[in-house]
């Protein structure tokens, strides 16, 4: 079968599908909607179905973004719109069977959005309600509204069209598309994606590799593990395609062993593409062949690195090595290597799919296209969202993420991981792009943005993030070893109210060492995090050190709990839960607390909040 | 044991790009890495035991101890840190009377803490076995352990 043949009988397929009598249930099951109870929910649908001898199909869909509403089903029913549902019980998915799908109340209360040509009324358009509406979805296209492991799902969303199309030109000219598409890697640095891949060209040999880095070791960060787990074909898609333009022979994905469900989903996908012909010998008869090896990451931060990925697939330990050379010339087994990100490769295929021309309409002058963000933290909306780059940070904050929780004030955001920073409200006005945040002293890296409120202490931030980079450092280079180490002591004794002046100054000092003296990019950039908050935030460095305080009452050295008398009703649930028998009272009297026993755990104030909120955290000194 | 690990070793051709794969195939049926292995490996891949060492102490997901029947990895990443992760941990640690990286006396529960599970929309989260539990507070805490005694008592009677 060609290539037309099959897309027309995917088409025909999905259509069928969701046209078809048979109404259609698509539950939302990434690992957050697992973790939210989607298998529960699919289970409790198909239990009700049976139940009442009604028939409906029930697909595992990927994730549309709305973490914070996961559960999410939607239901298509013939004849009328998709209409989105969150926050889904087993309750509500029984009422759904019985009200919606068969009789027909589309249950508007519950209901989220619709999507698709016709409307309901009393449900907005999914894409207009305020979280949705800022999103331009293009890499995220898919996600949600198709059943990842159904490669036919992919193929009738013009899927594999951008390969097929890819193999009409030659090599050089998908190059140039790519060039023109203004395309900058979306790992992080934002290098210009068809330079990296000329350099390998120009490199000249025949055994030569690409690999797609899908290590996304960034904590806050979930883009590429929601994107491999929802529509993983639109990677895969992209690797083959950039393999064809860059005559690359053997191709691996190196995927962090923390996404199980990712794993799966890539090596079913892998499966089903060698079936259709568009991996393997031969692919699409166009006589390129080439084949893509799954390589597992066993946990190490550094091996999003390139040569320390590199050096994971070789068996050795990752530790990173000087450059140049860089891995276009001598990569994996000293032979060229191109290293791209899970999203530059979705990227590549929705270029070759939908035209570089299409790709440009979003974007600014020197970042072009829409970016993938995981916004996560103190928000009210958190969740992956998709913007055109240039779009401001405060737009994302306000509008996507609907503000802070508990309508506290925002503190700060942080972006880019460890490499990146902290920024101020002052900078909310930052426009996202790769220059700008570089500007402010972060980078973009994969894409985590991270939303703290004033419960956050920015040391503690800091604090955190050197533990990590401190954790993660291969140990290679003296800098970054014993720099890292020498910063997290330092930070330690701040947050312990153990600081002495001068304290920043050492840090800084230190800091611009460790940053000119590193090996690689993970200890080049580990100071970020320090750097931002002290440049944006001193005067809370400033507190801990000279006044022994916290203000964001957080440090736990520099506090105590105490009960406010006019709040506790004395309802004895703090006593009783204690751990350590630190509060003292009897009932319907006010309980107090002894500062020696207590190990302020938080038990209590998470007991109470919501109820008296009698317990609050106080300054000790 | 030696069975299964003959078994394991089987699937591969012995070359030194496959001593990780062979690591993570061992650790995922014996459930760590024993000694013997480790010598096994070695003979297998022609990698001396003290560079087999050296890989898999480098990679956190290599342990030389066994785990409890239920494997609790408590998320760290930036949004459960900023959303409570550190007490949650604290929490856990209290209730099992262990400290992360240890297993309680019985086998059943094992505790550590993990760079970012990814499920970061729904801080703070862990992953017992391989089920994510999100939006954790202290009082989940609790009823994630009734649960699951609960679970393994039913199981036994």
């Amino acid at each position: 079968m060609n290539f037309n043949e099959l897309f027309k009988e995917s088409v025909e397929e999905y259509d069928s599908l969701i046209s078809g009598v048979i109404p259609v249930i698509l539950v939302g099951s990434a690992t957050c909607g697992k973790s939210a109870g989607a298998q529960e929910i699919s289970a409790a649908f198909k239990a009700e179905l049976e139940e009442q001898n009604v028939m409906a199909e029930v697909i595992e869909v990927g994730c549309i973004g709305l973490c914070y509403l996961e559960p999410i089903v939607t239901i298509i029913k013939e004849g009328m719109p998709a209409i989105f549902y969150g926050d889904v019980t087993s309750k509500q998915a029984k009422q759904l069977v019985n009200d919606y799908i068969i009789d027909n109340n589309p249950m508007i209360e519950s209901a989220l959005g619709t999507f698709g040509d016709k409307q309901v009324e009393g449900i907005p358009n999914l894409f207009d309600i305020p979280v949705m509406k800022p999103q331009i979805r293009r890499i995220l296209r898919n996600c949600g509204f198709i059943d990842p492991d159904n490669i036919k799902h992919y193929i009738a969303m013009d899927g594999y069209k951008g390969l097929n199309n890819a193999l009409d030109l030659k090599p050089g000219e998908v190059m140039e598309k790519i060039k023109l598409s203004g395309l900058r890697g979306r790992g992080g640095a934002g290098f210009p994606t068809w330079m990296k891949w000329q350099f390998f060209v120009d490199s000249k040999e025949d055994e030569n590799y690409l690999i797609c880095n899908a290590d996304e070791g960034d904590p806050g960060a979930f883009m590429n593990r929601s994107l491999l787990e929802s529509d993983p074909h639109s990677v895969l898609e992209g690797i083959v395609i950039a393999a064809y333009a860059i005559g690359a022979k053997e191709g691996y994905i190196y995927c962090r062993a923390e996404y199980p469900l990712a794993l799966e989903r890539l090596k079913h996908a892998i499966s089903e593409m060698k079936k259709l012909g568009f991996l393997g010998e031969n692919i699409l008869g166009s006589g390129f062949n080439f084949d893509i090896k799954i390589k597992e990451g066993a946990g190490a931060f550094v091996c999003g690195e390139e040569t320390a990925l590199i050096a994971s697939i070789e068996g050795k330990r990752g530790m990173p090595r000087t450059r140049p050379p860089f891995p276009t010339t001598s990569g994996l087994w000293g032979k060229p290597t191109v290293i791209n990100n899970v999203e530059t490769m979705a990227s590549v295929s929705l270029i070759m799919q939908a035209g570089h021309d299409a790709f440009v309409e979003h974007g600014t002058q020197d970042s072009k296209g829409t970016k993938t963000f995981s916004l996560v933290g103190n928000v009210k909306n958190t969740g992956l969202i998709e913007v055109p780059l240039g779009t401001t940070l405060k737009q994302v904050i306000n509008e996507i993420g609907g503000g802070i929780i508990n309508d506290g004030m925002f503190k700060a955001v942080q972006i880019g991981g460890p490499s990146g920073g902290c920024i101020p409200e002052s900078y909310l006005d930052t426009k996202i792009d790769y220059d700008s945040l570089t500007m402010a002293g972060a980078i973009m890296g994969s894409g985590g943005l991270v939303v703290m409120d004033q419960n956050s202490c920015m040391v503690d931030v800091a604090h955190y993030f050197l533990e990590f980079i401190q954790n993660e450092s291969c140990g290679k280079c003296v800098p970054c070893r014993l720099g890292t180490k020498q910063m997290l002591d330092i930070l330690t004794d701040i947050t312990t109210g153990k600081g002495k002046a001068g304290d920043i100054e050492l840090l800084l000092e230190l800091a611009g060492g460790v940053k000119d003296g590193s090996l690689c990019g993970l200890g080049q950039t580990s100071p970020n995090p320090i750097l931002t908050t002290i440049k944006y935030f001193k005067d809370e460095y400033n507190a801990h050190i000279n006044e022994k305080r916290c203000p964001a009452l957080l440090c736990n050295e520099l506090i105590n709990y105490q009960v406010i008398d006019e709040k506790c009703k004395g309802c004895m649930l703090c006593f009783r839960s204690c751990p350590v028998g630190a509060i003292s009272g009897s009932k319907k009297e006010v309980h107090s607390i002894n500062i020696d026993k207590c190990i302020k755990c938080g038990t209590c104030i998470e007991l109470c909040s919501g109820m008296y909120n009698a317990i609050e955290r106080v300054h000790k000194y | 044991m030696s069975k299964s690990l003959n078994e394991i070793l089987s699937t591969f051709n012995g070359n030194k790009s496959e001593l990780i794969p062979i690591l993570q195939d061992i650790q995922s049926s014996i459930g760590y890495l024993p000694e013997d292995a480790i010598i096994e490996v070695s003979k297998f891949t022609q990698v001396p035991e003290s560079e087999i060492y050296g890989v898999a102490t480098f990679y956190t997901q290599f342990r030389f101890l066994p785990v409890g029947k239920k494997h609790i990895m408590v998320c760290k990443g930036t949004a459960c840190h900023v959303k409570g992760a550190p007490q949650i941990i604290e929490g856990i640690e209290r209730h099992l009377d262990i400290k992360e990286g240890e297993v309680t006396f019985d086998l059943e529960y094992s505790l550590e803490s993990v760079g970012c599970l990814g499920c970061c929309a729904l801080a703070p989260c862990a992953m017992i076995n391989e089920e994510v539990e999100s939006n954790l507070t202290l009082k989940d805490v609790k009823k994630i352990f009734s649960r699951m005694k609960n679970n393994s008592n039913d199981k036994e009677s």
